[in-house]
């Protein structure tokens, strides 16, 4: 088991370390300019001096650990997680109840339907310039991207989730002589789980390419900033070191809710990865 | 003198749908007294799960009353508590949630819940499997869950709907003599729908056989052969000949209509 394990991630390996050794062999041998593509070794190198602390260690100007998440790339990422999760934590707070009432209320199913089938094609960032006129710059106007392109995703899986329940559950349970409350708290809820998960998730990702987004034009800081910046001085060595910073973060956000996802679907029989 | 505990009085059920009418019951007039062991018998479409739904009050018939305990039935209720042919197991609750669940809902306290969880379980041998999901038991065992559910609430009946009917003969016959049991411990008034002319018989007290549509009573036998009952019984196989012959003819009806049916179509 662990032997195979081991074989699996080598094998994801191979295509990464091939591409990358190709990418060094180029770079070495001249064929491509660096401003426009560097070396993955000058990759390497701007990561490492884009993570570390910007001043040498001063213990007049605080902890050691603070001087260790000085970094501008630690602060960059947290800038940006931190968007994330509180923009999806609003998109996702409105779209839960909004959606459990859809699903369970055909009058409200009815009443709502139109004008959200209506603003749902719209992409967050459509809503940039009228984000940044009502909300001016810095964080406002990106939490409210963000929490626009986690709202949709959790929506829509909601509703699907609540409609699908089983019928059975619901005699079984008016049969045990549920309340309307119970039933909805204990029953449809815990159904509609599956399907509200794989809408937290579909909205984690929807949110993390928004706040690259959000950031490139409303704030100053995070990866989505740092990537513009780099722009403008043609650091295209840090441009890809942001890139890949985001696949990271972006690969441990996805680990991590498949984790969760594991844990609250430990019931369920049709268990995907 | 015990009193009815159901009594089902001129009961019809017309399904409505857009180019025709179903007659499911027409005319139902039954009467089954505390703690009797009631099987409805016959082909499907013949009505009999359209009755049980209607004591249990998922749907309540077009015409005509039905009373438990004196009360009418007017919506689904934990005093009559209902096995369904699927289980119909809360698939996030655990074993022990599944069972607890009808308590909480009464408003039971937790040290209480927990003895009575404690002691279903263990009578119906699943206390070993109590923190298990249902998504990791057998059939025969969700049933068994199932049953213990039910038995949590304590209700005077308990209506059965088909609960064996995706089992296998041998865990059949297992929770069919459990059922017994649990019937003579608990004494509860039982109505059991199957198709099975056997089960009918060696569960019993009495069997009611219903007619293909319009579903109505045939015939409503008395079963007296001492439980347990042997299948090999002279008896027991005269019994099952005569409720063959009385099925086999509502059934070869449910199967001209199909053809006829088809025929239109």
């Amino acid at each position: 088991m662990a032997k195979q394990k081991i074989g699996g991630a080598l094998q994801g390996l191979l295509v990464p370390v091939a591409v990358i050794a190709i990418w060094q062999a180029a770079s070495a041998l001249g064929w491509i300019n660096p401003l426009v593509l560097p070396s993955p070794w000058a990759v390497v190198h701007k990561w490492f001096e884009y993570a570390a602390p910007l001043k040498p260690y001063n213990p007049a100007e605080g902890s050691w650990l603070a001087w260790l998440f000085s970094g501008e790339l630690l602060m960059d990422a947290i800038g940006s997680l931190y968007r994330v999760v509180v923009g999806f934590l609003i998109g996702a707070g409105l779209a839960l109840p909004l959606g459990l009432l859809m699903g369970s209320s055909q009058r409200v199913y009815g009443l709502m339907n139109l004008t959200v089938q209506v603003i749902r094609p719209i992409p967050p960032i459509a809503y940039i310039p009228l984000a940044i006129l009502w909300f001016g710059l810095g964080n406002p106007p990106a939490l409210f991207l963000i929490s626009l392109g986690a709202f949709f995703p959790v929506l829509m899986n909601t509703i699907a989730g609540v409609r699908q329940v089983d019928s059975i559950y619901l005699r079984a349970a008016r049969n045990l002589g549920a309340s309307q409350r119970t039933l909805f708290v204990r029953v449809m809820l815990p159904a509609a789980v599956p399907y509200i998960l794989s809408g937290v998730r579909i909205g984690i990702g929807t949110a993390f390419i928004v706040v690259i987004v959000a950031e490139m034009i409303a704030v100053s800081n995070g990866l989505g900033f740092r990537i513009m910046e780099a722009r403008e001085y043609f650091w295209s060595d840090k441009i890809i070191a942001g890139m890949i910073t985001i696949g990271l973060l972006g690969l441990a956000i996805d680990l991590g809710m498949s984790r969760l996802n594991n844990y609250m679907l430990r019931w369920h029989r049709g268990l995907e990865s | 003198m015990s009193a009815s505990q159901i009594v089902v009085t001129g009961v019809n059920k017309v399904f409505k749908s857009d180019e025709r009418e179903v007659v499911a019951l027409k005319d139902i007039n039954l009467d089954i007294p505390d703690g009797q062991f009631v099987c409805l018998l016959g082909p499907s479409g013949c009505g009999k799960s359209t009755l049980l739904n209607a004591i249990a009050g998922f749907a309540l018939p077009s015409s005509g009353s039905i009373t438990t305990d004196g009360k009418l039935v007017t919506e689904p209720g934990p005093d009559r508590g209902m096995v369904f042919q699927e289980y119909a197991l809360f698939p996030w609750m655990t074993v022990e949630q599944n069972v607890a669940f009808g308590l909480e809902i009464k408003g039971v306290g937790k040290a209480e819940i927990h003895t009575r969880v404690t002691q279903l379980l263990d009578k119906l041998g699943l206390i070993d499997f109590r923190s298990r999901f249902p998504k990791d038991l057998s059939g025969g065992m969700r049933q068994r869950v199932a049953i213990a559910r039910v038995l949590a609430l304590d209700s005077p009946i308990m209506l059965m709907d088909e609960p064996f009917g995706a089992l296998d003969a041998l865990t059949r016959r297992n929770l069919q003599d459990e059922l017994l049991r649990i019937w003579d411990e608990f004494k509860k008034t039982i109505v059991f729908v199957t198709h099975s002319i056997e089960e009918a018989i060696y569960l019993a007290d009495r069997i009611v056989v219903m007619t293909y549509r319009p579903g109505t009573i045939k015939r409503d036998i008395t079963v007296t052969l001492p439980r347990l009952r042997d299948p090999a019984d002279p008896e027991f196989n005269a019994l099952k000949r005569e409720l063959g012959q009385l099925v086999m003819e509502e059934q070869q009806r449910h199967h001209h209509d199909e053809m006829r049916a088809a025929a239109v179509d």
